[in-house]
């Protein structure tokens, strides 16, 4: 009988951290390798730009301990790169020299921040990907500071309402004409807006950058228009791009991300792929190919791979989830609201709101809700659970309080 | 024994639903299940401190709001991530259309 090269797992965050634990809660008893070019154990990054930033000490969310991995017999290598992989001989080469041959491979690189090609960026200028990164966020949002953020998505927002919180002046500049153009309807987007600017956030829409000197002590930034903003820090959150140099040089296909198929599977069946690294079909919406950057992707999709990595060969089935706090509301996302043609505004307690997104055929595709607390939550699961269901709920229920969204479930 | 305390009356709480209960400084979340019972538990997810009584119902399973967790609330069970820690659960009795918990 051949010895047992066991499962490798490149990347280890969210996904590759899941997975790896995964494969224990499966049975596998053969070796489990997990590989990550961080110096951390497996952390959830979600509090990143949020509770790291704000609370009393910085510190790492972990999701296991290294008794956990040792007990577990996961062998974790940290500060250690995937430099190739050799698949005709199922080895893996690490950046350390040494090499660890697989059975199956599991890929969670994850994705980087997305680069702003412009000469003049230096210490004050920093992206947020790492724990490290946030480190070096924190060590300047102390009250007084000034804060320039460029990029009005998620990270920047977040960033600039724990900026605020901890006193510093934030300004926010986004390229495009509105903040959260991609994946936020616009009548959130205004709510989010006005909640940033109440809040004393300065933000400038439809706003290029010209030019960025930062000389190491404070960055001058230009916008496109002439004016000038002068920052102890700048924070580049401008979109992520996923990690495949790796994939790519192995010779698997790149589409938007590692390609897969609804197994998690590239075209070499010894190899998976799995969280904000992959492009996939969603086959909620018959089969459309995307990749997501969602925590709770990365968590499904590493678990999911790590049973089809022993052979469960089934489908991924989920629908997109993404959730983002700022000040004391939440929006919460179900499915890509793209998909929709037209929407139904469902109105709940204390000002919160859901926006349910109809196909032309009627079926809900997505549902957009925000509130205070976690007041759209329930109701955001739900419809979560009729776009599972590809429901075609009439749209009547969907704008009344007084039907329940369980009852339609049922239905 | 005393330590029993009244949290609600049957009728506030729907059927497969929770409602938050605050008592003495701490918080929990009160059930009834689609069988018609009711269970109690801590009000807070073992994840992140989040209020589960925001959460939603399917069967015996609790819902935390914010992250997914997923517990047993008759069992206080977590069932996955990215809940590790149990749900730590109260004796719960109906009477005269109230329902009791038992705070230890």
């Amino acid at each position: 009988m051949t010895a047992v090269a066991g499962m490798v797992i490149i990347g280890a965050g969210e996904c590759g951290g899941r997975a790896a634990l995964a494969l224990r809660d499966l049975g596998f008893e053969g070796p489990v390798t997990l590989v990550g070019d961080e110096p951390h154990l497996p952390y959830e990054r979600p509090p990143l730009s949020k509770e790291a930033m704000t609370g009393e000490a910085p510190a790492i969310k972990a999701i296991a301990t290294d008794e956990l991995f040792a007990e577990r017999a996961i062998r974790h290598f940290h500060s250690v790169r995937a430099v190739a992989i050799d698949r005709a001989a199922h080895l893996v080469q690490l950046s350390d020299g040494s090499s660890v041959p697989y059975d199956k491979l599991l890929l969670a690189t994850g994705s980087v921040p997305r680069q702003l090609p412009m000469p003049g960026l230096g210490g004050r200028c920093i992206y947020l990907r790492t724990f490290n990164d946030a480190l070096a966020i924190r060590a300047h949002l102390n009250a007084g500071n000034r804060v320039a953020i460029i990029g009005g998505g998620f990270i920047g927002l977040e960033l600039a309402a724990s900026a605020r919180k901890l006193g510093a002046a934030v300004t926010v500049i986004e390229a495009q004409p509105r903040i959260l153009m991609r994946g936020v309807p616009a009548e959130i987007a205004e709510i989010i807006h006005k909640a940033h600017e109440a809040e004393g956030v300065s933000i400038r829409t439809g706003q290029g950058i010209a030019a960025i000197a930062d000389d190491g002590k404070e960055a001058g930034i230009t916008l496109a228009d002439g004016q000038k903003i002068v920052a102890d820090l700048v924070v580049i959150g401008i979109g992520a791009v996923p990690v495949t140099a790796l994939a790519a040089e192995a010779g698997l296909a790149i589409d938007n991300g590692i390609a897969v198929d609804e197994h998690l599977r590239t075209a070499d069946p010894d190899i998976f792929a799995a969280g904000d690294c992959c492009s996939f079909p969603l086959a909620v919406y018959g089969g459309r190919r995307v990749r997501l950057e969602a925590w709770r992707n990365a968590q499904e999709q590493g678990v999911l791979a790590a049973r089809n990595m022993l052979g469960a060969g089934e489908a991924h089935a989920a629908v997109p989830w993404f959730w983002s706090d700022q000040y004391g509301f939440t929006l919460q996302i179900a499915g890509l609201s793209d998909e929709g043609k037209s929407i139904v505004r469902r109105d709940l307690d204390d000002s919160a709101f859901i926006l349910f997104h109809l196909a032309e055929d009627g079926r809900l595709v997505a549902a957009s809700g925000i509130g205070p607390g976690n007041a759209v939550a329930r109701d955001i699961r739900l419809a979560e659970m009729l776009i599972a269901k590809r429901a075609s709920p009439a749209p009547e229920a969907l704008g009344s309080q007084a039907v329940k969204l369980k009852s339609l479930l049922a239905a | 024994m005393s330590d029993w305390v009244e949290a609600c009356a049957t009728g506030d709480i729907d059927e497969e639903d929770v409602m938050r209960f605050d008592h003495a400084g701490r918080t929990f979340a009160i059930y009834r299940s689609p069988d018609d019972e009711y269970f109690a538990t801590d009000g807070l997810c073992t994840h992140e401190k989040v209020h589960l009584a925001d959460g939603l119902v399917m069967d015996d399973i609790i819902e935390c709001p914010k992250h997914n967790g997923r517990f047993n609330y008759k069992t206080g069970d977590a069932r996955g991530a990215p809940v590790c820690v149990n749900l730590k659960t109260y004796p719960v009795k109906v009477d005269a259309g109230k329902v009791l918990i038992r705070i230890g």
